[in-house]
């Protein structure tokens, strides 16, 4: 189950720490593999410092990544960045914990009773062609700007990804397998469970993956409309100012919690699916 | 991952297993099924001894699968009767396994988890003993995606040796297998169908693995008995060429 040939062909947050022991020893070849996805955005930065610096790209519309480093700094260490951070991330994930739960509750549900299906399903389908970040307006109508509205609007955009996944996850767990497990005395916990659950986390996860992006940009889009906390706030007061370096600590900030996530259910991803021949790391010799 | 279960012997565990309770009486009194307007089996009637090794040949659609899913309850006769040691089948009975044509093992269970898929007392001990019985003692911790299409079927055959069965269905398991790793399946059946005396129903289509495992042959066709004959051969049977083997297998294939 050791990932270790796996590490060098992706390069995650977090991975330094979790090297087994093996390959803890100092290698060249790996660490230049595990480099090379930066390569590229290193050399953009590299390129859009000079150009700034040499005046070609006018620091009021895209100011030098120093310059951002500059700002970002400040907004460190007069804490606010820290706050904003945080009241973000907590209000995505409360929206997630709650979009999240109920799509999943949902989905299992409707897979695995055809009639909680034909019951809900048809005005689940209908709900989810609205768009919900058209929901907006109502959203501030019925909470005002507190922290309720951002939630709201994260749950929703959330849910489906999450429900559809689920549900297709649980359609599509291989019947010869539900009807082995029967066969073999599995009572409806246990199918579940055993069977069921699992056959339809690669989905799931799939659906998860989904959800972050849709959290994040749900919540980009609720804190820059209404919101007096928060980096969309933070980036929203700062253009008001004509700060563009702190718009761009915004959505660099946006960008490293989305990146964040996206590992974080990676990592998930590859513990949970070992068994799936995709996550197995190729056979050593001599094993 | 049990460390203790690698270091066993296959024939440590045979010797461990507690003793058998040998198979159970098979019958089918005039059993009609029908799907709709057709009818798949025909006032079938079939009396399998506790013990024995039926093999029942025949074409597709000539209703063997149907004959396997009545005799294991997964389904129901249209008229007639199914009876276990007398008793009227009318659900899935605990003493009967079945063993399929895929392996359908499950790919997020360990190979032990897949054998104690039911999760029986001591299933992890007992997982042990039955996947040292066909010769995988120390691989309980792989995933089944590693496995061979042979191995696999034996890990199969393993999760239906948990909890010592006393009827084992056959729904042709080895069709899908090479032909040298068919005889080695044929062997281990053989083996274990001899150290445990459970009744054995197998379905195939294959003439000469039906003649190399039964005692008995039975050919169905368009859902009746075609022919019923004896399989007089000698045990452990060898599986060369011989002669009355031979003839078995041209009066079974005339009848098929």
């Amino acid at each position: 189950m050791t990932l270790a040939a796996e590490d060098t062909e992706r390069s995650d947050a977090g991975r330094g720490g979790r090297s087994r022991a093996g390959a803890r020893r100092f290698d060249p070849g790996r660490l230049g593999a595990a480099l090379l996805p930066w390569a590229l955005p290193i050399v953009l930065v590299i390129v859009w410092e000079l150009a700034s610096r040499t005046g070609l790209m006018s620091a009021r519309l895209l100011p030098a990544p120093s310059k951002v480093a500059v700002a970002f700094w400040k907004a460190l260490v007069d804490g606010s960045l820290v706050t904003h951070t945080l009241v973000s991330t907590q209000r995505a994930f409360i929206g997630l914990a709650i979009g999240g739960g109920l799509g999943f509750a949902l989905g299992l549900l409707n897979g695995l009773s055809r009639r909680a299906e034909t019951l809900l399903d048809s005005t689940l389908q209908m709900v989810r062609n609205v768009p919900h970040l058209a929901l907006i307006p109502l959203v501030i109508l019925w909470f005002g700007i507190d922290e309720e509205a951002k939630i709201f609007l994260v749950a929703v955009g959330v849910f489906f990804p999450i429900y559809i996944n689920t549900l297709h996850g649980v359609r599509t767990v291989d019947g010869q397998l539900v009807e082995m497990a029967e066969v073999y005395g599995l009572d409806r916990r246990a199918l579940v469970t055993r069977i069921i659950l699992p056959g339809a986390l690669p989905s799931i996860l799939v659906g998860l993956r989904y959800a972050l992006g849709f959290m994040w940009l749900t919540l980009i889009v609720a804190e820059t409309i209404s919101a007096s906390s928060g980096i969309g706030y933070m980036t929203m007061n700062a253009r008001e100012f004509l700060q563009t370096d702190v718009v761009l600590l915004g959505i660099i900030i946006y960008a490293l919690l989305g990146k964040l996530a996206d590992s974080a259910t990676r990592l998930v991803e590859r513990r949970v699916l070992a068994w799936h021949p995709a996550y197995q790391a190729p056979k050593e010799a001599g094993r | 991952m049990s460390l203790a279960a690698t270091a066993r012997t296959p024939d440590a565990g045979t010797a461990a297993a507690p003793a058998l309770p040998g198979g159970l009486p098979i019958q089918l009194v005039a059993a009609t099924k029908s799907f709709g307007d057709r009818e798949v089996l025909r006032e079938l009637s079939l009396d399998v001894a506790p013990g024995s090794f039926l093999a029942v040949v025949g074409r597709s659609g000539g209703g063997k699968s149907t004959l396997m899913r009545l005799v294991a309850g997964l389904d129901q006769p249209t008229r007639g009767r199914v009876a276990i040691d007398g008793e009227a089948v009318t659900r899935r009975h605990p003493d009967v396994r079945l063993l399929f044509q895929e392996a359908r093992l499950v790919p997020w269970q360990t190979v032990e988890g897949n054998v104690g898929i039911a999760r029986g007392p001591d299933w992890r001990a007992s997982a042990g003993r039955v996947l040292a019985d066909v010769g995988l003692a120390g691989r309980e911790g792989d995933w089944p995606s590693v496995l061979s299409g042979g191995q696999r079927q034996r890990v199969a055959l393993a999760r239906a040796l948990v909890g010592a069965p006393r009827i084992l269905l056959l729904d042709e398991p080895f069709g899908a297998l090479d032909a040298l790793t068919r005889l080695e399946m044929h062997k281990l059946l053989e083996r274990i169908w001899l150290s445990r005396g459970f009744t054995t129903i197998l379905i195939t289509h294959d003439v000469a693995e039906a003649v190399a495992l039964a005692d008995r042959v039975v050919v169905l066709r368009e859902g009746r008995i075609a022919l019923d004959v004896d399989v007089p051969l000698a045990r452990p049977r060898r599986e060369l060429a011989d002669p009355q083997a031979v003839a078995l297998q041209a009066e079974i294939l005339d009848a098929v």
